[in-house]
């Protein structure tokens, strides 16, 4: 009980690659994901770039087993988790108790828009079955069956900070005993519902993004999947592999200010990532590299930033948004960027902060704008801030 | 530590009452929309942002505000001190509905913005200051036992002084809100904190 | 400008507001009638549907929602076919 929580295993599928090699290329050769709209049908097509991943849902669909007729965001997720437990060696007849905590917030929306367009115009049209799976549990329920999880599955739903807030629940079931393993993460895939309704709210960027950049105008939307195993250390022994790192610290709190935006003194934030490090047990000067949420948009970038300043001031560590490489992934992006900051320490790598051409005139540290290698990183910060306040910061320290 | 929990109260929203530890204190007949409306006006809750939110929102508002009630809780707790762990089947699948029809014509960012279950969280943290730990669950049915097992992580981590818990779910006119009040400490009227009391109340019917 | 507060009530869910309750310089954010962002896309919105006027620079906003004054002025001044007077 209350034991450290290991990461056994770790998966991914973003718009920079299938899989954690793919993924590590990508980022240390500084290669963004995002741009021209392929697969998703809007009418926004070629006015929005987006963090598209390359592959159509037939591909997916024959690379995880799932039907075609699934969710965009159960074949992503499928894929991911998929990579996660074999990365693992984790066997699904094993004796211990593995949850499955996976997080989403548009489920199978992709499928229920088209349904949709077609019933409006005429109620005998479309296809029932297409919006079977809608709900966000119901693409958690999909995945589970596929890789054969019973013991314990729940999904979560808190906007932008849902993948993060899904990887300390099932590090604090490992915690609480209630579990051995946890493949936590969370899926979301692009749809029409997300990029209209951000293009409404006047915060995407006609451009690439530029996240922490003084001449940011806003954020580019992503896809994606990612998932960790994490194992109590009972669960590792069983594993016999070696860790990638240890999840040491996590954190929650609420900004209590507005429904999508943040706070300008960055309250939620600065709670957030103060609690992780309580957490963690280490302090400030401990962190060699912060994952910023950093979507590029005003207001999110100033809130973190203030919250950043005045909790590491007058040291910064030295800090990167992976966003311009991925898009916001939204219900994915605390995952996709947890790996990331697991990769960070794994590799010795600190990743750059592409497009920066402007630092922010409000703070006197800016993020790194190369590609750093051999580097001290022993303990990783990574943000994720979601709608409705919901602001989670985690801490990965080396094993 | 382990300290002694207990329920100290519960509201239920449910077929057109408002049902406070097992009393019915208001009830109106129609449909959701209008019995959210004329709850908040009885109750005199006087909160003009009520009227942009979401279904979702308002019922989970409501149920919030009727739930703390003459509890003295603002003089009990600091702003860190409460936790906010909710749960549905739902998710915002009512409100997304009627964003969806939007799109064609001009996609509402009024209704966009509540297009997520969490935002009913956001919404009582704004009207209630509340900085603490928060999270929404998406369940098939209200689970008493992982809602046990999660807050009593939390207060044993220290991490919350008391917790707002439960279930707030709606779908058009099928709706249903069980909010409990957690704190520390036994009373005498006060159900124990634990699974089985928590699935008892879920079950039992308010009438 | 009674049919442009109308408008605005209704599209905003200002429900405990009637039009007389708003003066016609009465500040519409922060102070006054305390509108927020989200309402303020909302206006642009309202501008795109009811008088086929597309503000795409969000940082017009604060000045042309300022009162219902300068929304009315704004409309008459870039609407093809409405003029808003008293």
């Amino acid at each position: 009980m209350n034991g450290p929580v290991f990461i056994a295993g770790m998966g991914i599928v973003s718009a920079i690659g299938n899989g954690l090699p793919a993924n590590l290329q990508s980022l240390c050769e500084e290669k963004a994901g995002i741009g021209e709209m392929h697969f998703l049908n809007s009418v926004l097509k070629g006015e929005l770039p987006v963090g598209e991943v390359k592959q159509s849902n037939a591909e997916l669909a024959i690379a995880t087993g799932l039907s075609v007729k699934s969710p965009r965001t159960a074949l992503l997720s499928g894929l991911a988790a998929g990579e996660a437990l074999r990365d693992a060696g984790w066997d699904k007849n094993n004796s211990l108790r593995t949850g499955f905590i996976s997080a989403n917030t548009v489920g199978g929306m992709d499928k229920t828009e088209n349904f949709f367009s077609l019933f409006s115009k005429n109620a005998s049209s479309g296809r029932l079955a297409d919006v079977v799976n809608h709900e966000c549990g119901a693409v958690t329920e999909l995945v589970a069956n596929l890789l054969g999880i019973r013991h314990f599955v729940s999904t979560v739903s808190t906007a932008c900070s849902s993948s993060a807030n899904s990887i300390f629940t099932g590090a604090r079931m490992i915690r609480a005993g209630l579990l051995d393993f946890a493949l936590v993460g969370g899926a979301d895939a692009l749809t029409r519902f997300t990029l209209n309704g951000f293009n409404t709210l006047m915060i995407l960027d006609k451009e690439l993004c530029k996240p922490f950049d003084e001449n940011r105008r806003g954020l580019n939307l992503g896809e994606g999947a990612a998932y960790l195993l994490l194992a109590s250390e009972n669960g590792l022994k069983q594993l016999d592999k070696k860790p990638y790192a240890r999840l040491s610290g996590y954190a929650n709190a609420n900004d209590a200010f507005h429904q999508t935006a943040s706070s300008p003194e960055g309250t939620g934030s600065w709670l957030a990532m103060k609690g992780a490090l309580d957490k963690a047990g280490i302090s400030p000067g401990d962190i060699d590299y912060i994952n910023l949420h950093g979507t590029g948009t005003q207001n999110n970038d100033i809130a973190e930033g203030t919250a950043i300043n005045l909790l590491f001031g007058p040291a910064y560590p030295k800090m990167s948004s992976t966003k311009a490489y991925t898009g916001h992934t939204l219900g994915a992006s605390g995952a996709v960027e947890a790996v990331y900051s697991v990769l960070a320490i794994q590799q010795k790598i600190i990743f750059p902060n592409l497009r920066l051409q402007t630092p922010m005139k409000e703070f006197p540290f800016h993020p790194v704008t190369a590609c750093l290698k051999n580097q001290r990183v022993q303990h990783v910060l990574s943000n994720s801030f979601g709608f409705g306040g919901n602001c989670s910061s985690l801490i990965f320290s080396a094993a | 530590m382990q300290t002694d929990r207990y329920i100290s109260a519960s509201c239920l929203i449910a077929r057109n009452k408002i049902n406070k530890n097992g009393q019915i204190l208001f009830e109106y007949p129609g449909p959701v929309e209008k019995f959210l409306e004329e709850t908040y006006k009885y109750f005199e809750i006087a909160y003009s942002k009520f009227h942009k939110m979401d279904l979702l929102c308002k019922l989970g508002f409501v149920a919030a505000e009727i739930l703390l009630k003459d509890s003295g809780h603002k003089t009990k707790y600091g702003e860190t001190e409460t936790g906010l762990i909710l749960s549905n089947a739902h998710a915002s699948l009512d409100v997304d509905l009627k964003y969806a029809k939007t799109i064609k014509e001009g996609a509402s960012p009024a209704l966009f913005v509540y297009t997520l279950p969490n935002i009913v969280i956001g919404e009582i943290s704004i009207r209630h200051h509340f900085k603490g730990e928060n999270a929404f669950f998406v369940f098939k049915h209200f689970d008493g036992n992982f809602m046990a097992d999660y807050i009593n992580g939390l207060f044993d981590n220290n991490l919350i002084k008391n917790c707002i818990c439960g279930w707030v779910d709606i779908l058009k006119e099928d709706y249903r809100a069980l909010l409990f009040l957690i704190e520390e400490g036994s009373s005498e009227t006060g159900l124990v904190f634990s699974a089985e009391n928590l699935n008892l109340l879920n079950k039992k019917d308010h009438g | 400008m009674l049919k442009l507060k109308e408008q605005v009530i209704e599209r905003l869910n200002l429900k405990d507001l009637k039009p007389e309750n708003i003066g016609n310089d009465d500040p519409l954010f922060v102070e006054g009638i305390g509108l927020d962002s989200i309402d303020a896309l909302e206006l642009i919105v309202l501008l795109q549907q009811e008088y086929n006027i597309k503000l795409s620079n969000a940082e017009d906003g604060p000045r042309v929602f300022h009162s219902i004054r300068t929304m009315a002025e704004y409309i008459t001044a870039n609407s093809p076919v409405v003029k808003i007077s008293q």
